[in-house]
């Protein structure tokens, strides 16, 4: 379980440019939830992931995952428990690494990474059962570059990285909205295959209501920094992309 | 061995082949160096100029002292080691800009080389050096040179030298999997600089002196051995990218061994870092001129 409770997040603190970007805000999240996230622009959405992933240190509050308190932990120490996919396709992978290298770091997400060759045998023919579970024909191509591929294929490849080990939580930030509409419906539905066949605890964000109601269990609306609703799927089911709209107002 | 171009003129003689050898050699320990900084971690260390006297100086002390030549060799990595370290400290502990830390620790170095030498050079002659009882000298450098070249290429074929990778990569996506880049950047300056205080250390026992500004140009001579090497073997792989380096070190000091002796150029070997200069200009501006070429 997740659980953030009264998280602040304070851009330039004590200059006159002060900004309360997350504001007092709670959250729990429960073993196998997925939830999606919905806010305009500012709302602090990205800042929330960020927080939780650990790029971003809170000025009050803190962050439980299965009751460690990870609210001081850097990123990379972090790791071990958050898996993200960024939004920007070029931004989630090493574009001069082979697609093995790329699954082969992913491989080993915060664990001590020891002087054995990176390359065994073993881990191959896994890496090669979930790239063709994508349908995109990536599994004969482990020895392409990731900058070759394309940025639907890159971030489908992304998507495999963050799950090959199954996260604790994992952060989806709007990681379909760079992509083409057909793209990126083809990887939302990769996503939540993935997320539903390994039972991933997700926190999704993106800007689209649609997206919002279709996936998940469970939706959030942020405004200002604050959860000003917060939908369980009985709720949403009989909502629609307009009932979302009005309730920004 | 002679290679004639026409009857009665040497281009290249023996002895120059061979010291064109031996010094492409000791450039491909650098090269190495300074692909691990330059490409790996990207960071445009120029400690390298310091750390490369500092190799040859603690070496030439130790040695002149009545010390085992391993040892004074040993303990010349580890200085090298450790201003590489403090080079990456200033970087990662304080965010100084990483090129003006590495100039910061050359510039300190020259001061504390001429503080370990005592004097401005360091005469090996009649001294014990590790090339003493060698049966050949170039053979037991070649060796040294190979022997790196496996364990640097193993090193970054393995998980860590993957992350090491990574790190200069993409510091985004290698803290997401876990990778202290922070860390990586201290391991990779250490051993880039460890490296380099070696090639000089060997430089000192090879040619039996030290001398407090032999490190002048070394980064560009490196970074030209770098870069022709890239250009001469295009494949794919840390082991090619590796032996490139000690490939593109050799032909370079050839390259310069014939320049130096063709009659007419009027070059000598005081133009040694203007060639460097030169060739490295050149492979930086040539690509983006052909680029504005074509598109006219």
């Amino acid at each position: 379980m997740i659980q953030l409770q009264n998280i602040s997040v304070i851009f330039g603190k004590n200059t006159p440019l002060e900004t309360t970007v997350v504001h007092n805000l709670s959250l729990n999240i429960q073993k196998k939830e997925f939830v999606t996230i919905i806010g305009g622009n500012g709302a602090g959405k990205s800042t929330l992931l960020n927080t939780i992933a650990g790029d971003i240190i809170p000025q009050n509050g803190y962050i439980l995952i299965d009751n460690i308190n990870v609210t001081k932990l850097p990123t990379h120490k972090r790791a071990q428990f958050v898996s993200r996919v960024f939004q920007d396709p070029l931004q989630g992978t090493c574009a001069h690494f082979t697609i093995e290298e790329n699954l082969l770091l992913a491989q080993q997400r915060g664990e001590i990474r020891s002087l054995r060759l990176a390359h065994q045998r073993e881990l191959i023919a896994n890496f090669q059962h979930r790239l063709a579970e994508l349908n995109l024909g990536l599994e004969n191509r482990l020895n392409s570059q990731m900058g070759m591929l394309s940025g639907g294929q890159r971030q489908a490849v992304s998507l495999v990285m963050a799950t090959l080990k199954a996260p604790k939580i994992l952060l989806l930030d709007e990681h379909t909205a760079a992509l083409d509409p057909k793209m990126a419906e083809t990887i939302m539905m990769l996503t939540n295959r993935i997320i539903q066949e390994e039972k991933i605890t997700t926190l999704m964000i993106t800007h689209s209501m649609h997206q919002a109601l279709d996936f998940g269990s469970r939706t959030l609306l942020l405004q200002q920094g604050k959860i000003i609703k917060d939908l369980p799927a009985d709720q949403r089911k009989v909502l629609t992309a307009q009932d979302l709209l009005e309730f920004f107002g | 061995m002679v290679f004639y171009i026409t009857q009665g003129t040497a281009i290249v003689n023996l002895i120059q082949f061979l010291g064109a050898i031996e010094m492409g050699l000791i450039f491909g320990l650098i090269g190495m160096a300074v692909y691990l900084t330059f490409r790996v971690s990207d960071f445009p260390d120029l400690t390298v100029d310091g750390s490369y006297p500092l190799g040859a100086a603690v070496a030439s002390v130790l040695i002149i002292n009545g010390h085992n030549p391993l040892l004074a060799t040993f303990i010349a990595m580890l200085a090298g080691g450790l201003a590489g370290l403090f080079t990456a400290y200033l970087h990662v502990r304080w965010k100084i800009l990483g090129l003006l830390a590495s100039i910061l620790t050359m510039t300190a170095l020259y001061s504390i080389n001429l503080r370990i030498m005592g004097r401005p050079n360091i005469a090996l002659l009649g001294e014990n050096t590790l090339f003493n009882n060698a049966i050949s000298p170039l053979i037991l450098l070649a060796g040294i040179v190979i022997l790196v070249f496996i364990l640097l290429s193993y090193l970054l074929n393995t998980q860590w030298g993957l992350g090491l990778r990574a790190s200069g990569m993409n510091s985004r996506v290698s803290q997401a999997y876990g990778i202290n880049v922070k860390y990586m950047q201290l391991y990779s300056l250490g051993l880039s600089n460890s490296l380099v205080a070696l090639a000089g250390a060997l430089f000192a026992q090879l040619n039996l002196f030290a001398d407090v500004s032999m490190g002048v140009g070394t980064i560009i001579n490196g970074l030209a051995a770098v870069i022709i090497g890239e250009t001469l073997i295009k494949m794919r792989g840390v082991m090619f990218a590796l032996a490139a380096c000690i490939l593109g070190a050799i032909i370079y000091r050839f390259a310069i061994a014939l320049a130096l002796n063709a009659q007419g150029i009027g070059l000598n070997a005081a133009d040694l870092n203007l060639i460097a200069s030169a060739i490295v200009i050149a492979t930086l501006v040539l690509p983006k001129l052909k680029n504005e070429l074509l598109r006219k």
